[in-house]
């Protein structure tokens, strides 16, 4: 990704509170970054902590995560399924080196369409601030690393890379 | 074609791709020619195309024919929000012959055109999108929607007019109908307005013969003095828990003679009446109003000296030649099934206690308009005579508008009703008292049929309309005819100067709030609120009765404030909605379950405890989980949770979830 280009959000959203909200945003006409890309969930508790560390792992520069408050989750408590899942992958992320910021909970109920817009517009100057990841381009840096620590089975590491 | 495809699992993927105009709505921001481009040079893509407005029957044809000539296989429609369409071009993708559950949307609508600014940024954002669906559709499956049998009965809560019209409507198809209302009797608001605008026709003549249709309905369960506890269940099988409180009276023999409360030790009231509003006061015992339905006295256990420890002769005991007065009568639980759900609680008026300046329960002649309308009804506190609280006859009088409505302070929004009904009480106080009337308005919003015919009528009879939201109002007198007078400061708009008017009474159009309890309301049925906290419609013109849970439907003012022909016409489409749920007999489920695969499940049990619906079981003999389709909602929690990966939930698959992130981001 060029620096001077958007940085990347992929954004889970729950079917009841949050993509409604967005699209309760879009029927208000609120303006905001084209910086997201939603992939619809029916609920923030079918969020895999896998989905999050392989948007980072594809190229995103930040992951959104977008549920019903507290309480009200149509599911009942699928949202606080999701949110110890998400203090799970804080901890995971800080030892990669992915910044805090990178990773964000929201809770935003069908009525909060301006909320949609505050978020992604913070997140998206949050990343600008903090550049591009390059988490796929760090993997092959890592490689590097595996090869020069291991140079005895350097041609094992390296085989084992191509196919990560 | 179906079978065809399906028996053979190594079919060439062949995907029709549409993406839509929507007139101009999406095309003047998104280059819908150069994504169609674009996503023509994906693999398995056959067919890219734009169209002005695919939910059109051509457009919808155009998917038709295509799967046809084609012999497409999976569709992806970019347009709107799916939860708009998502039914109208899974039923196109049927059409054409093949299973529905192949298509997918892509909403560039609602999350593209109508919030970007930057029409390549858009188009960039609308390719990944596309990217991202055309990668996850080839790894759709046909899927079955799983039918089950409809409780042909229905729950309305709130005996209110949108209640009790819901409730009569319902109950003359024939459907059971159990009406739920918290207060005593049914009536809701509209019992206690004296007229209805525009047409000034009695409320009573209107409301009273509908409330006792209610009451002698073979099909109508009338539970008053009882509020709903807990529902759980779903679409077309709920199960109801009711709570009917102990109203100290044993209805089947009360007759309603009033024996007993004319014989209660207390003499003269001792409580606010709540249906005049705090206007008069009644006995522990007491009816409601003469009207009430059903037609049962009540106790009310806090002001009972009996029911609250204290010695009493029990003369309203000796007094009940009918033996109908049980204080032993504890708190009950009705547990009922029902198929859908209509949810009619109504509104609470403004407190202008939140409006200090405008000095209500500061000054005794400022009132609230719903305290005015028990003042001028003949069956009011003062038989429709308007004395003010210090028992002068009002010869000024001024009617403040849009108290805790279109103030950024309070409440933001239009109560709709309050223009209305203020210049309905403004002729109402001048037919009784010959009063001058001040109306102080902001905007007059007359916008139904006769209203603005109402408001020129209103004109002619020379009341005063003053543009201007009122500052003010105060007892300090600044010129000799102010001394005893409650005078309004506002600025007049239209003239462009401060005004100060001294009146008599002071009438407060309040305006309409949620009721406090609403969020409980909204949580227990398990609907949205919109910000304000009225209750959400599923859409505001394509479902305005429906709610985001199926077979839970709105009616009357919890959904928004409206007047009570808009509220009656509500609670017919609501009606009607429920109606075509419970006639149709069975309701579609939604194939978005998930399911355990029983040669990749360990048997751990950690999706046991996490699932909310109790759907996961333990076959003990083989070792795996199972999970039960009718009881499971589709949340997916289960399957983020297996660590096996034994678990999947049809449509969210981990495969196409994993495929759609990875294809949304490999655009460049």
């Amino acid at each position: 990704m060029p620096e001077d280009t958007q940085p990347r959000i992929l954004a889970f959203f729950c079917n009841w509170c949050t993509y409604t909200a967005a699209d309760l945003a879009g029927v208000s006409r609120m303006k905001y970054a084209a910086t997201s890309r939603v992939v619809r969930v029916m609920c923030s508790g079918r969020i895999d902590p896998q989905f999050v560390l392989s948007a980072f792992a594809k190229g995103a520069d930040g992951v959104l995560i977008g549920g019903c408050h507290p309480g009200d989750c149509h599911y009942i408590s699928g949202n606080t399924k999701c949110l110890r899942r998400h203090r799970l992958l804080k901890r995971m992320l800080a030892d990669m080196g992915i910044e805090p910021e990178r990773l964000r909970l929201e809770w935003i109920s069908a009525s909060e369409g301006d909320r949609v817009k505050t978020v992604i517009n913070e997140m998206t100057a949050d990343l600008k601030r903090l550049g591009p990841l390059k988490l796929p381009e760090r993997c092959v840096a890592w490689d590097v690393e595996a090869i020069d620590e291991e140079p005895d089975h350097a041609e094992a590491v390296a085989k084992e890379a191509v196919h990560a | 074609m179906m079978t065809e495809l399906h028996q053979n699992g190594q079919e060439e993927v062949r995907i029709g791709y549409f993406v839509c105009h929507c007139g101009t709505n999406i095309a003047a921001m998104i280059d819908v020619a150069a994504v169609a481009e674009y996503v023509s040079t994906l693999p398995n893509v056959v067919v890219s195309k734009d169209y002005r407005y695919m939910c059109s029957e051509a457009g919808q044809d155009l998917i038709v024919q295509d799967i046809k000539e084609h012999r497409l296989n999976r569709i992806v429609v970019a347009a709107c929000s799916p939860l708009l369409h998502e039914r109208t071009f899974r039923t196109a993708t049927q059409r054409g012959g093949i299973n529905p559950f192949f298509c997918h949307m892509v909403n560039i609508r609602e999350h593209g055109s109508w919030v970007h600014e930057d029409r390549a940024e858009a188009t960039e954002k609308a390719k990944a999108l596309a990217r991202g669906a055309i990668g996850r559709v080839k790894y759709h499956k046909a899927l079955e929607k799983r039918r089950e049998p409809v409780t042909p009965a229905a729950l309305v809560v709130g005996g209110g007019i949108a209640g009790i019209q819901a409730a009569l409507t319902l109950a003359n198809t024939g459907k059971k109908v159990y009406l739920v209302e918290r207060d005593p009797t049914i009536g809701g608001h509209m019992a206690k307005f004296d007229k209805t605008f525009p047409t000034l026709d009695c409320a009573a003549c209107i409301l009273t013969p509908k409330m006792s249709e209610v009451y002698a309905h073979p099909n109508i369960v009338l539970w008053t003095y009882s509020e709903v506890e807990g529902i759980e269940g779903y679409v077309g099988n709920y199960q109801v828990r009711v709570r009917r409180k102990a109203r100290y009276i044993d209805e089947e023999l009360c007759v309603g003679c009033l024996d007993c409360v004319d014989e209660c030790v207390f003499k003269v009231g001792n409580v606010d009446d709540e249906f005049n509003v705090g206007l008069s006061k009644r006995k522990p015992v007491y009816m409601p109003f003469p009207q009430a339905v059903p037609k049962l006295v009540v106790i009310d256990p806090v002001a009972c000296t009996h029911l609250n420890g204290g010695n009493c002769q029990k003369s309203c005991v000796d007094a009940c030649e009918r033996a109908a007065i049980n204080f032993d009568q504890t708190d009950t639980i009705e547990e009922i099934k029902v198929g859908a759900v209509i949810v009619a609680t109504g509104f609470k008026t403004f407190d202008p206690k939140r409006k200090p300046l405008y000095g209500y329960g500061k000054y005794p002649n400022v009132y609230t308009a719903l305290e005015v309308e028990r003042l001028v009804t003949s069956c009011g506190p003062t038989e429709g005579e308007v004395v003010c609280r210090d028992g002068r006859t009002p010869k000024k009088i001024g009617i403040v508008h849009c108290v805790g409505s279109r103030d950024h302070q309070t409440n933001r929004w239009c109560s709709r009703v309050c223009c209305m009904y203020s210049m309905k009480l403004a002729h109402l106080l001048h037919e009784h008292t010959g009063a001058e009337i001040y109306n102080f308005y902001i905007d007059i919003r007359a916008p139904g049929k006769g209203y603005e015919e109402f408001y020129e009528r209103l004109q002619e009879e020379g009341n005063h309309f003053i543009r201007g939201r009122v500052a003010e109002i105060t007892d300090i007198p600044k010129v000799a005819e102010e001394e005893g007078m409650l005078t309004i400061r506002v600025e007049d708009s239209l003239a462009g100067f401060v005004r100060r008017i001294p009146v008599d009474m002071v009438v407060l159009s309040t305006g309409l709030e949620p009721h406090a309890d609403s969020q409980d309301v909204r949580r227990m049925f398990n609907i949205s609120c919109s910000r304000e906290g009225f209750f959400l419609e599923r859409h505001p013109k394509l479902a305005p009765v429906s709610t985001t849970t199926d077979g839970v439907y709105l009616a009357g003012c919890c959904q928004g404030p409206k007047d009570i022909p808009d509220t009656v016409a509500q609670a017919g489409a609501a009606a009607a909605e429920a109606l075509t749920l419970l006639d149709t007999g069975y309701v579609e489920m939604e194939p978005s379950v998930s399911v355990v695969d029983p040669i990749f499940c360990s048997g751990c049990k950690t999706c046991l405890n996490l699932c909310p619906y109790h759907a996961i079981t333990r076959d003990d003999a083989k070792g795996v989980a199972v999970i039960n389709p009718v009881l499971c909602k589709g949340c997916g929690v289960c399957v983020a949770a297996c660590p096996s990966g034994a678990i999947t939930q049809n449509l969210f698959e981990d495969r196409e979830i994993f495929e759609e992130i990875e294809e949304v981001l490999a655009y460049a």
